[in-house]
């Protein structure tokens, strides 16, 4: 259906991808999967006429094709779901399921049919929801179907899914990969991106693996196991991966029992989170495990002041904190991690000097003047402790690799000396080596006696990382568990067992995790 | 700032973004073969005005004598002030379209005070008068930079209903009449030289001394910096927003109040319907021909500068040629957009 | 311990397929889906409910105003930049803006009367043709060199000031129609006692609603203005959808400008039109039209730009003040907008 020989690009010096081939055929499911920046997105935008190749060709039915824009790339039948979901919010559902192709009767939209036509497509895949209201009303895996519904009403060959899953909740996780099962049925040709291995192993037929860049092997999903396949994807000998895997955060004393350091009590948030109270000791670390949506972040950040709260207090070490602002919060002791890096932390365009320094400004300045002699000891004090590496303090912070601009943002905070860290998926995004070294980090900083609030999405960072772990659902705490009751088995059953009961009635959707 | 967002969304179309990428580290660094490009995007202001010069030393005539650079030193002032608190609000990402009416505003205060009483004034000594016009300035500024901050209004359009009212609270408060001013003290402003240059233009260099050490080497120039780099995470990082916001629309106020003092003393008169008129754009102009991008971020003082002399060199150049003031208005539109090329096509192939 | 959902779900799945949303979450996300519609239906009608209001204490108070030859007057006084702010409306909604209106509104009117000795269907066309073309040029550079909207226009606002001030000997000429064109009775004939203008004025904003509403363009136009790289990865033709809309508003002005001469009968400066890009947008902002782009409403400029006539025209009329206090108050009218629409769509993103 859809094959690509060759495909090489390059950025500026580095190359993204290089000499991969991949052949698509109809009615087959092929993953592909790799580590972040192995080359996937860009493959999958050389195939959809988002980047133009450097080298090599694609092949479409048999005949060579060019792509200059994504619109050529529709017209010949190859849709893409991207990881966020790209439509219009502000337009109804039947306006996104059509933009682009809508119908039309003498020029003008023919809204009925464009309303009848989308509320079929979306009762075939069981999805309801008006058609008429706007697409931003709905939640984000809504979307996300509207997404692929919109990709499937055409007459696509290939339709490509960059992480459709990564912001769905388990139901909805099944109900796309129905979806992906009727595709191939319809002998479509689907191209899977996804991090998720089960989702990899129940609906792929057949799996490419790349890794910086290159293809690292290829074959059928029958072939071939987990183990193999983690090993490809890091390159790393298979009896390798049992420490490899394993995460840094383990092996550490209990914390003392001392009075609390963070006490956030009853948080309320309409809709947002319920009653929810965190307590932290100095040296322990409380992991907030969850699904996406948990109200996870939101705890963290209605905590740090960010996010207004209807009622809850607020306690550090001791004193009851009134102002409900970052900058009160960083003042009494607290430092948070934002979640999105690139859009609630790093500035960018300034140097890792100036980015570290930030929130600290007033400890090296005098009357309002910024010393650069104490900025410089104390950020190159932090570059060297947290190992960043970069050509020097003066390097734009858009230049570092993912890892070490965590580095840098965990530097800001920690310049500040705070009691407490509040740290919302510090390993998000980030390589596994660098992954290793925060998790190290986050160990030490807990030993040295700071309380840690610690949100991860991989459940053995949280298993093996804290102290007391408190299970979040629809912004309302589930319970906690602590020492030795903390394991990815008791966690997931909290989880599903909520679910479950909320859905006694009807047994044939409940979620066995 | 509909535009600006919608500029940074255009760059970030062209330069690869590969969601992961942030895993490469050399991918945006520079290599040799380009650094003509990033010289131009750097330095291209000065380059321009150095061609500019070197044009006029060899063919215009009467350029090198000391009256054309005295003319060049009387007119530049307030434009100068003007555009120094435009490039740090630029810097935060805002732009402040209403300093042509904030000037027109601090001159009817100033005007209204010290006139006599037979033209409707309140007959108060020159010094006072100013320091009331100047403390006009910082009225607005405060307003705007509420408005901007607090209310979360998109400064161009928060700006905007001061550009429109703004006019008019000047007419309204010297009764819509042009008032004539016969202080002595304003020929002073308007003819006094320390070492041949006129007292204005110390003023001027002193306070864009002042703006480059404030914006360098103070914590409050940091911040507006970081802010103008990205909002969210300046937020996160504790920094005073509201304060830093609210203190540079404050500062671009007060410029501008000095500004219109100055050009109420050269024209020996307050005309509310003329001080400060299209300034804004004269401003904007200068800052962006100067290297600041409009997306904030970054605040260029120096090129600020460079970018109001050459806009204003090549204003009197053109004339000197005889070339007509439509011309050369057609001259300076197609300036904007090539100044703009040109640090655009630097920055994508970087 | 369960989770307990906030609030019961509003609709009832019962012999439905199952809801892919959780229960809790589509309760609050309904709760705050209203809340957003009612937001948006003040943002979208607040202006045309104000200028009822406004209207209907005006008459109440001023006598003269409610007269049917005042409404008439200011009708037609409103019609001219109506029209801009039709094409500008296209423009913001695209995600970008138009600072060139008032220079390119010149460019037409200066045209249209100097071509006007060639007869009524040169002084139409000519300046038609002239504004799209400038349109398409500044659309170009927006679209195909990526330069931001703000600045090209910017230069488009003074480059084609010039230009006008070129065409009329630096601002001497005071070019007039000759002779009595048929052309003019666009501007001055009237149908059932109003105002050709008018009538026009509704006409371009009937097809103007239709055309953002009701065509595949106006899907691309919205689409475009919510996330430019979202749309082109959907396939939309980014590109060509900018340089179009700053063509509509090429033409829009042109329109205004031909018109503007059609009544007048020509001899106005080179001067004309100047700030009416303030007005234009303070009109486009106060009928509801984000300015980021993506979300707007035609009816609401028509809504407001009406009010900003009827407010200048009731302090006319009502209290006999100058026209730099109408300037005071359509300012600050604009600012209580901006900084009321402002605060109701926090509250609404806010829950």
């Amino acid at each position: 259906m859809l094959s690509v020989r060759g495909a090489t690009k390059r950025f500026g010096g580095a190359t993204a991808l290089s000499g991969v081939d991949i052949d698509l055929f109809p009615g087959e499911v092929h993953a592909l999967v790799g580590e972040n920046g192995a080359g996937k997105s860009t493959l999958i935008k050389l195939m959809t006429g988002v980047y133009q190749s450097d080298a090599g060709e694609v092949r479409h039915r048999g005949e060579v094709v060019h792509f200059p824009s994504p619109r050529e790339a529709q017209l010949a039948g190859i849709q893409t779901i991207y990881q966020e979901v790209h439509l219009a919010p502000q337009l109804s559902i039947a306006r996104n399921v059509f933009l682009g192709r809508e119908r039309t009767r003498f020029g003008a939209l023919d809204l009925r049919r464009m309303n009848r036509e989308a509320a079929e497509l979306l009762d075939r895949y069981g999805i309801v929801a008006d058609v008429r209201r706007p697409l931003g009303e709905l939640g984000l895996g809504i979307q996300q179907m509207v997404a692929v519904a919109r990709a499937v009403s055409t007459d696509a060959s290939v339709v490509i899914m960059d992480e459709p899953t990564s912001s769905l909740e388990p139901r909805e996780v099944d109900k796309l990969l129905e979806v992906v099962g009727l595709l191939r049925q319809q002998g479509v040709a689907v191209v899977y991106v996804s991090h998720k291995l089960d989702e990899v192993f129940r609906a792929c037929d057949k799996i490419t693996v790349l890794r910086d860049g290159r293809l690292v092997w290829t074959g059928a999903t029958r072939e071939t196991t987990r183990r193999q396949l983690i090993s490809r994807m890091l390159g790393r000998e298979a009896s390798d991966l049992e420490s490899g895997l394993r995460t840094q955060l383990g092996n550490r004393r209990p914390p003392a029992d001392q009075p609390p350091v963070l006490t956030a009590a009853h948080l309320q948030r309409r809709f947002v989170l319920e009653d929810i109270s965190v307590v932290v000791r100095p040296g322990e670390v409380v992991g907030l495990a969850g699904l996406l949506g948990s109200g996870r972040s939101e705890t963290v950040k209605a905590i740090f002041g960010a996010l207004p709260l209807d009622s809850g207090t607020v306690t550090v070490a001791g004193h009851p904190l009134t102002r409900a602002t970052p900058a009160s919060r960083i003042r009494a002791g607290v430092g948070m991690l934002p979640e999105d890096r690139k859009a609630e932390g790093l500035i960018p365009e300034l140097s890792i000097r100036d980015n570290i320094g930030l929130a600290a400004l007033p400890h090296f300045s005098v009357a309002g003047f910024v010393s650069r002699r104490k900025q410089g000891e104390i950020v190159e004090v932090f570059m060297k402790r947290l190992r960043i590496k970069a050509s020097g303090p003066d390097q734009k912070v858009a230049e570092l690799s993912g890892g070490n601009q965590q580095k840098v943002l965990l530097a800001r905070m920690l310049c500040l000396n705070p009691k407490v860290l509040l740290l919302d998926e510090p390993t998000r995004g980030i390589d596994v080596g660098a992954k290793a070294e925060v998790q190290t980090l986050i160990s030490e900083l807990a030993e040295k006696g700071l309380g840690v609030v610690l949100i991860s999405s991989e459940l053995e960072e949280v298993v093996e990382g804290s102290d007391s772990v408190l299970v979040l659902r629809d912004g309302a705490c589930l319970g906690s568990l602590f020492g030795d009751d903390i394991s990815e088995d008791a966690i997931m059953n909290m989880i599903a067992g909520a679910a479950e009961q909320e859905m006694v009635a009807d047994e044939t959707q409940a979620v066995a995790q | 700032m509909s535009s600006v967002s919608t500029a940074a969304t255009n760059e970030s179309a062209d330069v690869p973004p590969d969601g992961p990428s942030g895993e490469r580290p050399d991918q945006r660094r520079l290599r040799p073969g380009q650094g003509w490009a990033r010289f131009l995007r750097e330095h291209g202001v000065y380059v321009a005005l150095g061609l500019l010069v070197l044009y006029n030393v060899l063919f215009t005539a009467h350029f090198n004598n000391v009256a054309t650079i005295q003319l060049l030193f009387a007119q530049l002032p307030p434009v100068l002030l003007v555009s120094l608190g435009m490039a740090m609000v630029i810097g935060t990402g805002g732009i402040d379209l209403s300093v042509g009416a904030t000037m027109a505003i601090a001159s009817a205060v100033m005007a209204k005070l010290v006139a006599p009483a037979s033209a409707n004034g309140l007959a108060q000594p020159i010094f006072l008068a100013i320091t009331l016009g100047i403390g006009a300035g910082l009225v607005v500024g405060v307003f705007n930079g509420v408005v901007v901050a607090v209310a979360k209004v998109q400064p161009i359009v928060a700006t905007l209903s001061l550009l429109v009212a703004g006019r008019g609270i000047a007419l309204v408060i010297t009764g819509g009449a042009l008032v004539e001013l016969f202080v002595p003290f304003l020929k002073v402003i308007r003819q006094g030289q320390l070492f041949g240059i006129p007292y204005v233009m110390w003023v001027a260099a002193i306070l864009t001394v002042a703006v480059a050490v404030v914006v360098r080497r103070t914590t409050f120039g940091y911040r507006l910096v970081a802010i103008g780099g990205n909002l969210r995470a300046s937020v996160l990082a504790g920094i005073p927003v509201r304060r830093t916001l609210i203190t540079v629309y404050a500062i671009s106020g007060v410029l501008a109040a000095i500004a219109g003092e100055i050009a109420t003393a050269r024209l020996r008169a307050s005309d509310p319907s003329y001080i400060g008129l299209l300034v804004e754009l004269a401003a904007i102009t200068a800052v962006v021909v100067g290297g600041t991008p409009l997306s904030g971020g970054r605040v260029r003082i120096v090129g600020t500068v460079a970018g109001v002399v050459l806009m204003q060199m090549l204003a009197t150049t053109l004339v000197a040629h005889n070339i007509p003031n439509s011309v050369s208005q057609i001259v300076e539109g197609v300036i904007i957009v090539a100044a703009v090329y040109i640090q655009r096509v630097a920055r994508s192939s970087a | 311990m369960t989770a307990v959902p906030t609030v019961p779900p509003t609709v009832p799945p019962t012999g439905q397929p199952v809801h892919l949303i959780p229960a809790a979450e589509h309760g609050s996300s309904a709760r705050a889906a209203r809340a957003r519609a009612l937001t948006s239906l003040i943002s979208r009608n607040g202006a045309v409910a104000v200028l009822i209001l406004v209207m209907i204490v005006g008459s109440a108070t001023v006598p003269t105003f409610g007269t049917a030859d005042n409404l008439r007057n200011t009708a037609l006084a409103a019609s001219f930049l109506a029209i801009i702010a039709a094409g500008m409306t296209f423009v913001i909604i695209s995600g970008g803006i138009d600072l060139s209106v008032g220079s390119v509104y010149a460019l037409a009117v200066i045209l249209s009367a100097e071509m006007s000795k060639y007869g009524s269907v040169a002084a139409i066309v000519v300046p038609i043709l002239a504004c799209v073309l400038v349109g398409l040029v500044q659309g170009f550079v927006i679209a195909r060199l990526g330069l931001p909207p703000f600045i090209v226009t910017l230069a488009g606002l003074t480059g084609i000031r010039g230009l006008v001030f070129f065409i009329t000997n630096e601002g001497n000429d005071h070019p007039s129609v000759p002779g009595s064109q048929f052309f003019e009775t666009l501007g001055t004939g009237s149908l059932l006692t109003i105002g050709n203008p008018v009538w026009i004025t509704l006409i371009v904003f009937a097809v103007g609603w239709w055309v953002l509403n009701r065509t595949a363009f106006g899907q691309a136009v919205q689409a475009v203005g919510g996330n430019d790289t979202a749309a082109g990865l959907m396939g939309l033709p980014v590109r060509r959808v900018k340089m179009t809309v700053y063509a509509i508003s090429g033409f829009t002005v042109g329109v205004s400008g031909v018109l503007s001469t059609a009544l007048s009968g020509g001899g106005q400066e080179a001067r004309v039109g100047n700030a009416y890009e303030l007005s234009a947008i303070a009109a486009v902002v106060i009928g509801g039209t984000l300015l980021a782009g993506g979300v707007g409403s035609i009816v609401g400029t028509l809504a407001g730009i009406t009010l900003l006539y009827v407010i200048q025209n009731l302090i006319v009329q009502g209290f006999n003040l100058n026209s730099y206090v109408q300037q005071v108050v359509s300012g600050f009218f604009l600012l209580i907008v901006v900084v009321l629409q402002a605060v109701l769509s926090r509250r609404s993103a806010s829950g």
